[in-house]
C-alpha cells in the first residue's frame, strides 16, 4: 500500500490532490507520515554524552543486528506528536458524553501536585522512613474513600476498575475458601459491564446472567431464584447502566446474604452518589472506584487508571499486598502476608499503586472538600435529567425518569427511518460532538447512553440538545444517505474495520517486508 | 466552586424545565434508609493555594532520588525524560481523550499507539505487540495465562530469577484461576538449571533477562527445551533500556515477551503508574489480551488506524474474554513512545552502553570496599553484592546520611537469611563519578 505521505507528495508533484489541496492537507488538519516514514539515519533527538571506555559485562549476549528505529530530531518529534494530537477529540476541547465513562474536566491542579518530585522522584523500594508523606498521601485518600463509602477497609493497589474487580472477586474467593466453602457460581446482572463477566470467569467462576426488568432495574425474584449454596457472590451496578438507581438494592443485598454469597457493586458509576449516598449503607461487601472517573483522573486516551477497592469487615482480611499501616514511627508497609495482613490473598500487580492517580485524586478532593462532592452528584444528575427531560419526546426513552448521573434512550425514534443509532453517532461527530455511548447496554435496543457529567454549563447542554432535535428530525425526513456518509469533516471518514480485522496490520514494516 | 459550571438561577430554570422543585427529588429512588443528610466528616473545600500548600508539605516529606546520590532499581529506575516529553503528553488532546472507540475523532491517539506496538515490537525481537498492559507483573501473569490457553495446559514454572514482586502476581493469579505454579527457589547464585523441570504439563516457563539478581543470559537453550516439550517460554524485562545492546528476547526463541517500560518516558512515581509492554508471534495474536491497533483504509481509501480484533476483548465476549482488562496505561505508553522516538536507534543503543559503562564503573569500585563481593558473572546496569553484614541495616543508615544505597534482598526475600547480605545496586546514565565516589566511601564508612 502507498502511504499517504508518499502519495501527498507524488500529488503535491502531479497537482491533483484528492482532498483538494496539493499537500493533502486541509488548512488547520495537517497529514502527519508514521515515525518510521520520517526516519534520517543519524539524526537523534538526545544529546547525550560519550560512554567512558570500560571493560564489556554483558556476557556474551550482545545484540548483533540494528534495532531499527528510526532517527528523528527534537523539533520534528515535537511537531509529529502535536499534529497527532490535533486529530483527536478531548473533553478539553468539547462535550464528550460517554456513558458510563464519566469524562469530566480534568483539573490541572492536580497534574501539577503529582508532578512534585517529593511524589514522581520517589522510588518504590526506597527505605520506609524517607517516603512518609507518599504513605501519608495513601492514608489519607484512604481516608476520604472508606468516609465516601461507608467502608471500613480499602485496597489501594488496584491499576483501574477491572483490576478492581478482579481484587474484589479474589477476596470472596478467599472469604469462601476460608470458610471451608467450594462456591463456583456468580451472579452478573445482564446489564453489567463486559468486564464484570470477564473478571469472574478470570477468577475461575461460572457467569450466571441475571435479566433486567421492565423498569430497567435488576428483576428480583429471579435473582432470588438463581441464588443458592453454590453461589460466591452477585455482581452488579449501582447506579446501573440504564443510569438508573436499584430501588430494590436493599432487598438485593439482604437476599445476597441469607445465601452466604457476597455482594458485588461495580462503582463505575459511583459519581452520581458521591457525597449524598454510602455504597455501605446499601449492603455493599465490596465495590471498586474508578480513580479516573469519580475523581477526575484523566483518562490519557486509555489509562492510566486507578481502582482501589473499599472492603466490608468480612472482606477485609484478605485485602491484597501491599498494605499502609500506621505504626508509632510513623507509617509502614506491610508487603508480605504477616502479622495483620497473614490473610492477605496475594499480590495483583508490582510495587503499591498508581501513587501518580492518588495524588491527582487526592488533590481533587481536598478542592472540592466533604461539602463540595455533594453537589458534584447534585450536578451531574441536573444536567443528565435536563437531557433527559429535553430529549424524552424526541428520541425514545425506553425507562421514564428520573434518571441518575446518566440519560439510556433506545433507537425506536429511529424506525422506519434507515438511519442507524450508529449514524446518529457519525453525525454528531460532523457537528463537534463527541458521540454519547452506543449500543450499551445490551438491555434496550441501538442504546444511546449520555452521560453529560457536573463539569458542563447549561449553555453547552443547550447546544448538544438543539443539535440532536435537528439531526432526528432529519433521520424522520428521510436524509438517509446523509446520515450513512458522515463523519464527512474529520481527518478521516469511516473506517473499514472488517478488513482490519480480518487482515491484521498491527505494525508498521519497511516496504520490502511488508510486500512479502 | 471553579469546576462546577451551573449557577444556582440556573439550577432553577433546569429544575422547572425537568418539572421538579428540587434536586432532592431527582434521588428518590434511593431507598430512605439510605439517604444522608448530614455532612461527612471530611475537610471543607478548599482554593488551588491551600491545596498546594498542603500536598507541596506532604511531597516535602519524601527523600527524592534526584537529590542525593540514588542506585535503587529492582525493577524501577531513574533515568532522565527529556523535557518534551512530558509537556507533549501533558496535551490536552491526548490527556483528555478516552480510549479510541470512535477512530474517525482519535487518530492522534490511534497513530501512536501503532507507532508504539511498532516500537515495542522492535525492540523485543519479536512481530506483534499490544497497546499496553498495567505494568510488568501483571503482564507477567496475563502471559502465562495466555500461554495455558495455547497450550491447554495449567502448568507454569517460574524462574528464581524472576523479580518476587511478579513470582507472587503470578502466584496469585494461580490461585485463584486454577492453575499450577512450580517457583524455582531465589536463584542468587545463577546455577539454576530450569530445563529438567519441562515436562509434558508444563504450558510456560518464565524467565527474566538481566534477571533478578543482575545477570544476562542466552536462554536460546532453555528456548529450545520448552518447544520440544510442547511449552513456550516467556521472558520478562524489567528494565527496558537493556533492549538497546543485549540480544532480544525474540532472537533467543522467547514466544511471549513482556517488559516493565516505566524506564522509558516515565518517571519513578512510588512505583505507578508504569507501563506493561506485551509481545508475541504472529500466530499467537488471536489469544493476546488487551487492546490492539490495526492499519486499514477510510471510505475515500486514505491510510488510518482503528481497535481491532475485539472479539477477544471482554466488551465483546464477556466471560470469554481472552482478560478482563479495559483500560491499559495509554498515556505512559504515548510517554514511552516519544522519550523513544527522540532517542532513536542511535540514541536508543548509546542510552544502553552509557548505562552499561557507569554500571561497570560502579561495580569495580565498589568492589574495592573491603568484606564487599560483586557476585554477577554479568550484568547490564545492575548487579548484586553481598556484605559482610545484613544489607537492611546498612541501607538505612546510608539513607540517614543522604546516599540511597539501593534495594537490600531482603526487602523482597524477607524469609530467606541466606540473602539477607545481599544489596542490589544499579546505576544508569543520571549516576555521575562523584555519586560513585561518595557511595563507596561511605559504604567502607558504615561497614568498618
Amino acid at each position: 500500500m502507498t502511504s499517504d505521505w508518499s502519495r501527498a507528495v507524488s500529488n503535491f508533484q502531479a497537482g491533483t490532490g484528492t482532498t483538494g489541496t496539493y499537500s493533502g492537507n486541509r488548512g488547520l488538519q495537517i497529514e502527519e507520515p508514521l515515525l518510521f516514514e520520517r526516519d534520517s539515519p543519524g539524526r537523534c533527538g538526545v544529546d547525550l554524552p560519550e560512554p567512558p571506555a570500560v571493560e564489556d559485562r554483558l556476557g556474551a549476549v550482545r545484540r548483533k543486528g540494528p534495532i531499527g528505529l528510526p532517527g528523528i530530531s527534537e523539533p520534528e518529534v515535537v511537531r509529529h506528536f502535536t499534529r497527532l494530537s490535533q486529530k483527536n477529540y478531548a473533553i478539553d476541547t468539547g462535550l464528550y458524553p460517554l456513558g458510563s465513562c464519566t469524562m469530566k474536566h480534568n483539573p490541572r491542579l492536580n497534574e501539577r501536585m503529582a508532578r512534585l518530585t517529593g511524589f514522581a522522584d520517589i522510588h518504590p523500594l526506597q527505605p520506609i522512613q524517607t517516603i512518609q508523606g507518599a504513605l501519608a498521601v495513601i492514608d489519607q485518600l484512604a481516608h476520604w474513600l472508606k468516609t465516601l463509602t461507608g467502608m471500613p477497609a480499602v485496597a489501594m493497589s488496584p491499576a483501574a476498575g477491572a483490576h478492581g474487580e478482579l481484587c474484589g472477586m479474589m477476596a470472596i474467593r478467599a472469604a469462601h475458601d476460608a470458610r471451608g466453602e467450594r462456591r463456583n457460581r456468580v451472579l452478573v446482572a445482564e446489564s453489567a459491564h463486559g468486564t464484570n463477566p470477564a473478571t469472574a470467569a478470570a477468577c475461575g467462576f461460572t457467569v450466571d446472567p441475571v435479566p433486567a426488568n421492565e423498569r430497567g432495574r435488576v428483576d428480583l425474584a429471579a435473582l432470588k431464584a438463581k441464588l443458592g449454596p453454590d453461589v460466591a457472590g452477585v455482581m452488579l451496578t449501582n447506579p446501573n447502566t440504564c443510569g438508573l438507581f436499584e430501588t430494590e438494592i436493599r432487598e438485593i443485598a439482604q437476599a445476597v446474604h441469607e445465601a452466604g454469597a457476597f455482594f458485588y457493586c461495580d462503582g463505575a458509576n459511583f459519581n452520581a452518589i458521591v457525597g449524598r449516598v454510602r455504597p455501605g449503607d446499601l449492603g455493599v461487601d465490596v465495590m471498586h472506584i474508578n480513580l479516573h472517573k469519580t475523581f477526575s483522573t484523566p483518562h490519557g486516551g486509555g489509562g492510566p487508571g486507578s481502582g482501589p477497592v473499599v472492603l466490608s469487615a468480612a472482606l477485609a482480611p484478605y485485602a491484597p499486598l501491599p498494605w499502609v499501616v500506621s505504626g508509632d514511627n510513623g507509617f509502614a508497609l506491610i508487603e508480605q502476608a504477616e502479622n495483620e495482613a497473614s490473610n492477605a490473598f496475594g499480590r495483583l500487580k508490582g510495587f503499591h499503586g498508581q501513587m501518580g492517580m492518588f495524588v491527582r485524586a487526592l488533590a481533587y478532593m481536598m478542592s472540592h472538600g466533604g461539602d463540595g462532592l455533594r453537589q458534584v452528584a447534585s450536578d451531574a444528575v441536573l444536567n443528565a435529567n435536563y437531557l433527559l427531560a429535553s430529549l424524552k419526546d424526541t428520541l425514545s426513552a425506553p425507562f421514564p425518569g428520573p434518571c441518575m448521573h446518566e440519560a439510556l434512550f433506545d433507537d425506536r425514534f429511529l424506525k422506519d427511518s434507515g438511519v442507524t443509532t450508529l449514524d446518529i453517532a457519525k453525525a454528531l461527530i460532523d457537528e463537534g460532538f463527541h458521540p454519547m455511548t452506543v449500543y450499551f447496554p445490551l438491555v434496550v435496543h441501538g442504546a444511546l447512553l449520555i452521560e453529560p457529567t457536573e463539569t458542563e454549563s447549561k449553555a453547552t447542554l443547550d447546544r448538544f440538545i438543539a443539535v440532536l432535535k435537528a439531526l432526528a428530525a432529519e433521520a424522520q425526513t428521510g436524509a438517509v444517505e446523509k446520515f450513512q456518509q458522515a463523519p464527512v469533516l474529520t481527518p478521516r471518514r469511516r473506517f473499514d474495520e472488517t478488513a482490519a480485522a480480518r487482515t491484521p496490520v498491527l505494525r508498521w514494516k519497511p516496504q520490502a517486508e511488508a510486500a512479502e | 466552586m471553579r469546576y462546577l459550571p451551573l449557577t444556582e438561577p440556573e439550577r432553577g430554570e433546569m429544575l422547572a424545565a425537568i418539572g421538579v422543585s428540587s434536586v432532592d427529588a431527582l434521588f428518590q429512588d434511593v431507598p430512605k434508609a439510605a439517604w444522608r443528610d448530614e455532612p461527612f466528616d471530611l475537610p471543607p473545600h478548599q482554593g488551588e493555594i491551600e491545596v498546594e500548600r498542603a500536598l507541596g508539605r506532604l511531597s516535602a516529606r519524601n527523600l527524592t532520588a534526584g537529590s542525593v546520590p540514588s542506585f535503587l532499581g529492582a525493577g524501577a529506575y531513574r533515568h532522565h525524560v527529556p523535557a518534551s516529553v512530558d509537556s507533549l503528553i501533558q496535551r490536552g488532546e491526548f490527556l483528555t481523550s478516552y480510549t479510541p472507540y470512535q477512530p474517525e475523532v482519535s487518530q492522534g491517539t490511534l497513530q501512536y499507539l501503532f507507532e508504539f506496538q511498532t516500537q515495542v515490537a522492535l525492540i523485543t525481537g519479536m512481530d506483534v505487540a499490544n497497546a499496553s498492559m498495567y505494568d510488568g507483573a501483571s503482564g507477567t501473569a496475563e502471559a502465562v495465562l495466555m500461554a495455558n490457553r495455547i497450550t491447554r495446559r495449567k502448568h507454569a514454572v517460574l524462574s528464581g530469577g524472576l523479580h518476587p514482586h511478579y513470582r507472587e502476581t503470578v502466584a496469585t493469579h494461580a490461585r485463584f484461576a486454577g492453575f499450577q505454579v512450580n517457583a524455582a527457589p531465589p536463584d542468587a547464585l545463577g546455577d539454576e538449571s530450569l530445563a529438567g523441570l519441562i515436562d509434558k504439563d508444563v504450558s510456560a516457563v518464565v524467565v527474566q533477562n538481566p534477571d533478578f539478581f543482575g545477570r544476562v543470559r542466552d536462554y536460546s537453550a532453555l528456548a529450545e527445551a520448552c518447544h520440544a516439550a510442547g511449552a513456550l517460554l516467556v521472558m520478562v524485562v524489567t528494565e527496558v533500556v537493556s533492549l538497546g545492546i543485549v540480544t532480544p528476547p525474540g532472537e533467543m526463541g522467547a514466544d511471549i515477551v513482556v517488559c516493565e517500560g516505566q524506564s522509558i518516558g516515565n518517571a519513578l512515581n512510588f512505583g505507578g503508574p508504569y507501563l506493561g509492554l506485551f509481545a508475541t508471534r504472529d500466530k499467537y495474536v488471536r489469544q493476546m489480551p488487551g487492546r490492539l491497533c490495526g492499519q486499514t483504509l477510510d471510505a475515500d481509501g486514505r491510510r488510518g488506524w482503528v481497535l481491532t480484533l475485539s472479539a477477544r476483548e471482554q466488551h465483546i465476549r464477556r466471560d470469554k474474554a481472552t482478560s478482563n482488562i479495559c483500560t491499559n496505561s495509554g498515556l505512559c505508553a504515548l510517554a514511552f513512545t516519544i522519550h523513544m522516538s527522540l532517542l532513536g536507534e542511535a540514541g536508543f543503543t548509546r542510552l544502553a552502553e552509557l548505562n552499561h559503562a557507569y554500571t561497570v564503573q560502579l561495580a569495580n569500585k565498589l568492589g574495592r570496599v573491603p568484606g564487599v563481593a560483586v557476585l554477577n558473572d554479568s550484568f547490564f546496569n545492575e548487579f548484586t553484592l553481598r556484605l559482610p553484614k545484613p544489607a537492611a541495616a546498612i541501607v538505612d543508615a546510608l539513607a540517614a546520611q543522604g546516599v540511597l544505597a539501593g534495594v537490600p534482598v531482603s526487602r523482597l526475600y524477607p524469609a530467606e537469611p541466606a540473602l539477607a547480605d545481599l544489596l542490589l545496586v544499579a546505576a544508569t546514565e543520571t549516576t555521575t563519578e562523584a555519586d560513585i565516589d561518595e557511595f563507596a566511601a561511605k559504604l567502607q564508612e558504615a561497614l568498618s
